[in-house]
Parts: structure tokens; sequence; C-alpha cells
């Protein structure tokens, strides 16, 4: 195990919130076709609130500390916030469009000790990403950014997510990123709106653009090892648990809520009207969450994916109960390895209208 | 003999776990967990106290370790650190702006 995987564990055992995310605005320059955001500004936590939150996250143990949004230089006072948080000697990531970041903005973030800057990027056609973002020459803008942040000696990474109106375009964004020098990642999640609004998962890739996505071994690494059958599961596994969302992680919002993470709506408490550390440890809802291990999980502790399954329990929660199955993560392990899980196993006997209880026949 | 002074790096993230000091270097990455003992001269490192008053105060007397045995490990541990950026090293007191924003948490 790394020594950051050791930390990890120690972390969990411990039950230190090791990693935070915290949007400070909703507000955007972009109005991204999959963005899942409300982008009116609902009363944003202020400059001495977040620092204030900062300082209650460094006193309960927090060492990645994620600034996102909405775009994060929305905020005028995004950099102190930055500053401030690097004083209080936090891992620092900055998610961002990039957008209103030049020369001056770039030689600050590497000054003040930022970890990494992940910018997003969806095609590398001015005609693709531009329609998604609906911000006209944003694509010019990212890339002049990206330039701006490498030259300064910084981190980036150029993030994609893969959809129905960009898929043609992943090889060439690909390339750009290659091109840039910068890392590259994928991914195929799209999830509902903040508001549960459903609609922009039609957005999603369809069943062959995930085939090709898991045999790329420029993306997962040796394909044949990241595609092979799942190995039996084992004790260990029933005892453990499916992502560190409530363990080590949590997410808080531009307003103060407190959620277990940025994918999993379930309000647990506001840092306005409580300590940080009270929602931690005593919040049922975080504890509730925290006490699910895969043995408890209603369907997936019968799937033969459960050990290497990503289920994600927010997007099981959005669909119904986050001790259920999240329908897009057995999507993803079915066409990795081409074993249906039992989520999806289980719904095709309910279509097929067979038996409600099956009488299996005696053997020898 | 020179005396040496020590302070954090400001490029840095740090943060106590368990009785251990996780570092990062946000240069190169590098990730280091710091023993108690380690931890203490991290702590320690203001860049105005000189190491041999960190390791005969903090060091020595806290923890019953020999004065020759505490100099040389401390000035071991120093050495590693200083070579990731981690530490700033210099034979005068380091200014406060140099150290400026790294109180230990």
């Amino acid at each position: 195990m790394t020594l950051l995987g050791e930390m990890n564990e120690k972390a969990l055992a411990l039950g230190i919130p090791l990693s935070v995310h915290i949007d400070v605005t909703y507000r955007c320059n972009e109005r991204c076709v999959h963005c899942y955001l409300d982008h009116d500004d609902q009363g944003e936590m202020s400059t001495r609130e977040i620092k204030d939150v900062l300082d209650q996250l460094a006193e309960a143990g927090v060492f990645f500390l994620v600034f996102s949004g909405g775009e994060v230089f929305m905020r005028r006072d995004f950099l102190e916030l930055v500053e401030y948080a690097r004083k209080l000697l936090f891992n620092v990531k900055v998610k961002t469009n990039g957008v209103m970041i030049h020369e001056a903005e770039a030689k600050r973030l590497r000054e003040l000790g930022v970890e990494q800057i992940q910018l997003s990027v969806y095609s590398h056609r001015p005609e693709v990403h531009d329609a998604i973002t609906k911000l006209p020459g944003s694509l010019k803008r990212t890339v002049d950014s990206i330039r701006f942040l490498k030259s300064q000696g910084l981190k980036v990474t150029l993030s994609n997510v893969l959809m129905t109106v960009n898929r043609q375009d992943e090889r060439g964004t690909r390339a750009l990123a290659k091109q840039l020098g910068v890392a590259y990642t994928l991914d195929p999640t799209v999830t509902p709106k903040i508001d549960g609004d459903t609609s922009i998962l039609a957005l999603r890739v369809d069943e062959e653009n995930l085939d090709a996505l898991f045999q790329d071994d420029e993306l997962v690494g040796d394909s044949e090892e990241y595609c092979k059958p799942p190995a039996p599961v084992d004790e260990d596994v029933m005892e453990g648990y499916s992502c560190s969302a409530g363990h080590t992680a949590c997410y808080i919002s531009p307003y103060g809520d407190v959620f277990p993470c940025v994918q999993f709506p379930l309000p647990t408490g506001n840092v306005r009207q409580q300590k940080f550390t009270d929602i931690w440890y005593r919040s049922p809802q975080m504890n509730e969450v925290r006490s699910i291990k895969v043995k408890d999980l209603t369907v997936c502790s019968s799937c033969s994916h459960a050990g290497s399954c990503t289920r994600c329990p927010g997007l099981a929660y959005m669909e119904g109960s986050m001790r259920g199955p999240s329908s897009s993560d057995c999507q993803k392990s079915y066409h990795r390895t081409g074993i249906p899980s039992a989520n999806m196993l289980r719904k095709a006997g309910m279509l097929s209208g067979g038996p409600l209880i099956q009488i299996l026949p005696m053997v020898g | 003999m020179a005396e040496t002074y020590i302070a954090k790096s400001t490029a840095v993230a740090a943060r106590m776990l368990g009785g251990e000091m996780m570092i990062m270097s946000a240069v190169d990455s590098t990730f280091f967990t710091l023993n108690e003992v380690a931890t203490v001269i991290w702590q320690s490192a203001d860049g105005r106290t000189p190491l041999s008053e960190i390791v005969e105060r903090r060091i020595c007397q806290e923890y019953e370790i020999e004065a020759d045995v505490a100099h040389r490990d401390a000035e071991q541990f120093v050495s590693a650190l200083s070579q990731h950026g981690i530490l700033l090293v210099s034979d005068q007191p380091i200014s406060d702006a140099t150290s400026k924003g790294t109180d230990a948490p």
C-alpha cells in the first residue's frame, strides 16, 4: 500500500474527514448543457463565513481541499480564499473553466502553492465546446488559460465529460491535452439536476461508447486487466464500504449545507447553524451513511461485482435508496466485464414476467 | 561552528493525523509522514531558533535521547526535507516573510 493509502486507512479508522470539496459559488459564466446546478445566487457564504469554515476544517484534520463551483472566479474574493486556505496548509485543488484566468491569476495561483488546477474542456473544436458551454469563444479562452497556467509550472488537468453531443470529438480532445502537455481525464457520468430533473440524463452516451471506452488502453491502462471478470467476493469486501463519502470525505455547498459528497444530495447539516465537527461526528444522516457496509446493500450485496464496482451511493440515493443499486454503475460494470449485475438480472427477471418463486430441481 | 536555522517552506501542505504529520510538497507532490520526534522539529522550524537549540530543548530533554544521536538524526532529517524543498535551511536566521503562513496546524 502507498503512503497515501496508509493515511487514508488511518483517517478512516480515526473518522477524520481527510478531503473536503467546497463549492464557493453556484454562479457561472457558462451554461453547460449537462450541468446539474441552479446558477442563481441563493445567499452564498460571505468571505468571513468561508474563512471561518476553513478554520474549522483545518481543526478537524482536513488535508485535501477542493475549491469548485459554479465558476470559482465569479467570486471576486476567490484568490483571497485560496490564500487563506494555503496559510492553513491545505493541499488545494481548483476546478474551473479557466475563462477568467489570465497571466496575473495564473502567477498568483502558482505563488500560493496550489497543487492542481482542473479545467473543463469538452471538445477540441470551438463549435462543439462552445455549443456545450453556451459561451461563444469559451474554448479559446480556456485553452489560453491552460497555457498561462502551464507557463507558471502548475499541474493542470484537462477534464472532459463524455456525452452524446461530444463523443465524436473525444480523441481530438485527448490529442489537445497531449498537445498542451497536460493530464487528461474522461468521465461518462451525467447526473440528474440538483432539483431532481432527470432530463439531462438523455446526454448519457450509449452502450457502444462505453464498450469502446473500457477497451481503450490509453484511458484505462491495461484494458485486459481492467475488463477482467470480478474476483470472488470475500468477507473483507462484505465488511467494507463502497466509497469515501461520509467516511473520509464530504461536500459543502456555497450556502453552507454539508452533504456526504457533491454527488450525494442528502442534507446532513449547515455550517451557518452548527459547527462542522458537530455535523461530521453527530449528524444522524452522516452516521447512517457511514454505517452502511457492502453486506447491508439490498441488491448489490448479492452481486458478483460487489468487490470491484464503482457503485456511487449518491447516485443510488438519487435513484431511490442509498442502500440500493446505482444503475449507471451497473451498466459500467457490465460493459467493463460483459457480466450483468445482480440489479440488471433482477430487472430482466421482473420484465420477463417470470415466476415470482423459482424452484430449482434437485440434482443427483 | 556555524549555527543552522530552519524554516518551513510555504510550498507545502501539512496536517496532523493521529499523531503523525502528513506533508506534501506542492513542487513535486512528494508525500511524507513524520514521526513524533520529526514532527517536533518541523513544528519548531520558525526560522529564528537554531537547530541545535531545538534539538537540545525539544528533543533531548523531552525524549531522553543522547545529544550526539539526536543532533546527527536531526541533521539527516533536515537535509532530507530540504532536498525536497520542504524545509528551508540557512546559516543565518530566516526572515519572517519566508516562513509566513506556515504556522503548524
